[in-house]
């Protein structure tokens, strides 16, 4: 089996987000990226693929030199190859999409995986897009995954439970949290990860359709009032919900 | 100009977010004076139809199929495709539900098409639409403008207001779309629910939990007062990572981001990528011992106590105020 897994390189959870001198994106200063938690978990199902089914998986990322780091760590886990479409321009989910679709084309993989969404622009739209750029049947926000002669069984994750969709390999699927426990990179893994080659390529980038005119940061919620500190504090507190906040 | 808007149905029943795109786009409709489209697609969705008048739909289409008794991505996506082509409409509006996120993109990419996702207020400016959305996870609100000739705009659910008015009369037609086999490439066999309580994206109050908790065994404290409330119960991360509680609960940004109009968090020091996932929430109680957890910076009402003395007791009060 043919296994390609697109990851991302994203500033990690514990970021405080300030807003740049563009006004438009985020300052840069003193933020730590890793790889989209996510990814992780398509990471892990695309090495299950493999060692139940046998094959090749590969490791697919767009962006500048930066991205390298996180496509190591994808090798360090267990990928066998990693290629990095580099590109460092404005763009968009459609001109992302559109670059990975192009260079997957002429790789005709039997699987493509993704994280369900980035953890930054939160767009959660590349999968998708891939699959209709492909032509290919998509399955998003996967907790449950299971492929046999061909045959993929997934459940994804909808309001109040799950539904349960049966589908053809080529596919493409977005993994959720929960799908599996990704594994951590072994010692050697990650001496293997330092030696393996990334293949740059330059990626075809059509200009974007969606433009960001501004960055701001949510209106700040002012601390409000300590309704008390023992059980005393309940019937104000009922009241204020009540009668104040208007929510019950 | 045509505005399509899209109304989730799931089994013959409307989701709120059929409205509240129904009526965010009949606003915009109005301001642009275009025509606005509402699309239903399902079977047995004949006997809802009406419902969206009240709403500000005046011509609804319905697609009807046995086979769409499911949600399927490529049918769907095929039909509301094909439906903004036949009536050339320029904006089309979802909700940024679970099947409004799947479909938008392999719309965008029928008809060329960028996506303002999750977008929490739209404004008119100089003709353009304008969506304002948070990226990472909230931390931070960007404005979007879409350059292509058709936008689409996915409407976070719980935020654009649905209210029911007297509505006009409306006309329904059926939309017949060709569908085969390959349309169902991906199928939908069946639907697992949870039962019980709502989702943490839908419900209107979301009663949260944490390590303040102590244990898995403690988590009742939290589901009591959910349901005296009628709530959804989410949970930080810790506590999913620890496998107390499923990860379908978990709020934060790795987790939902979640806006319910109360928000109750039970023993949550508030971590920022939490307080990512929630802080746009109308109203904010923290229960909390430490009166030091960041959670404070953010509540509107704050308890400085432990959630084991509080908890029982609000659930108690509130029993005897709700009359239940």
């Amino acid at each position: 089996m043919n296994i390609v897994v697109c990851i991302n390189h994203v500033p990690d959870t514990e970021t405080k987000v300030k807003v740049g001198s563009d006004g438009k994106s985020i300052d840069q200063a003193g933020v730590n990226y890793m790889l989209n938690p996510y990814d992780e978990f398509a990471i892990e199902a695309a090495l299950q693929l493999k060692e139940k089914h046998g094959g090749q998986t590969l490791v697919v990322s767009l962006g500048g030199d930066a991205h390298k780091e996180t496509l190591r760590k994808a090798l360090a886990m267990g990928i066998e190859k990693a290629v990095l479409l580099k590109d460092t321009s404005v763009r968009d989910s459609f001109s992302i999409a559109k670059a990975l679709a192009e260079e997957l084309r002429a790789i005709s993989p039997d699987c493509i995986l993704f994280g369900k969404q980035s953890i930054d622009y939160y767009d959660e739209q590349i999968p998708g897009l891939v699959a209709e750029f492909l032509g290919m049947p998509s399955v998003s926000v996967v907790v449950k995954l299971d492929v046999k002669d061909g045959t993929v069984m997934c459940e994804r994750e909808i309001e109040g439970g799950h539904e349960i969709v049966e589908t053809r390999l080529p596919a493409v699927i977005s993994a959720q949290k929960g799908l599996n426990e990704p594994r951590y990179p072994s010692l050697k893994g990650i001496m293997a990860a330092k030696t393996k080659p990334i293949e740059e390529r330059q990626p075809a980038i059509v200009p974007p359709f969606v433009e960001v005119i501004g960055m701001n940061k949510p209106p700040g919620k002012q601390p409000g009032k300590i309704v008390g500190t023992d059980k005393s504090a309940v019937p104000e507190l009922i009241r204020l919900l009540h009668e104040e906040a208007k929510v019950i | 100009m045509k505005i399509l808007a899209f109304a989730e149905q799931r089994e013959g029943k409307f989701k709120k977010s059929a409205f509240e795109v129904t009526q965010a786009a009949r606003r915009i409709a109005d301001k642009l004076t275009a025509e606005l489209i509402t699309l239903v697609i399902g079977d047995n969705i004949e006997h809802i139809l009406p419902e969206l008048r009240m709403y500000g739909a005046n011509r609804v289409l319905a697609a009807q199929d046995t086979r769409l008794q499911y949600y399927s991505t490529t049918a769907y996506a095929k039909i509301v495709a094909q439906v903004a082509q036949q009536e050339q409409a320029m904006l089309l509006f979802l909700p940024a539900s679970q099947m409004g996120k799947d479909l938008a993109p392999r719309i965008a990419a029928k008809l060329s098409a960028g996506v303002a996702a999750d977008s929490v207020a739209l404004r008119v400016e100089n003709g353009d639409l304008i969506a304002t959305r948070p990226v990472y996870a909230g931390k931070a609100m960007i404005d979007v403008r879409i350059t292509s000739p058709i936008k689409l705009f996915t409407l976070r659910p719980n935020v654009f207001t649905a209210v029911a008015g007297n509505g006009a009369a409306i006309a329904v037609e059926k939309v017949s779309i060709q569908l085969d086999d390959v349309d169902f490439a991906a199928k939908v066999t069946g639907v697992k629910l949870t039962e019980g309580r709502p989702d943490v994206t839908e419900a209107s109050i979301i009663v949260s939990g944490g390590r303040g908790l102590k244990g898995p065994e403690n988590f009742h404290l939290v589901e009591k007062l959910a349901d005296v409330l009628g709530a959804a119960v989410g949970a930080s991360r810790a506590v999913v990572d620890a496998g107390w509680r499923p990860h379908d609960e978990q709020v934060g940004q790795t987790g939902k981001t979640v806006s319910p109009t109360l928000y109750i968090a039970c023993g949550i020091s508030g971590a920022v990528q939490h307080l990512a996932g929630m802080s746009t929430s109308k109203y904010i109680v923290a229960i909390n011992k430490d009166k030091d957890a960041p959670i404070f910076q953010v509540a509107d009402y704050g308890v400085v106590a432990d959630v084991f003395e509080i908890l029982p007791t609000l659930t108690e009060e509130l029993k005897k105020t709700l009359g239940k």
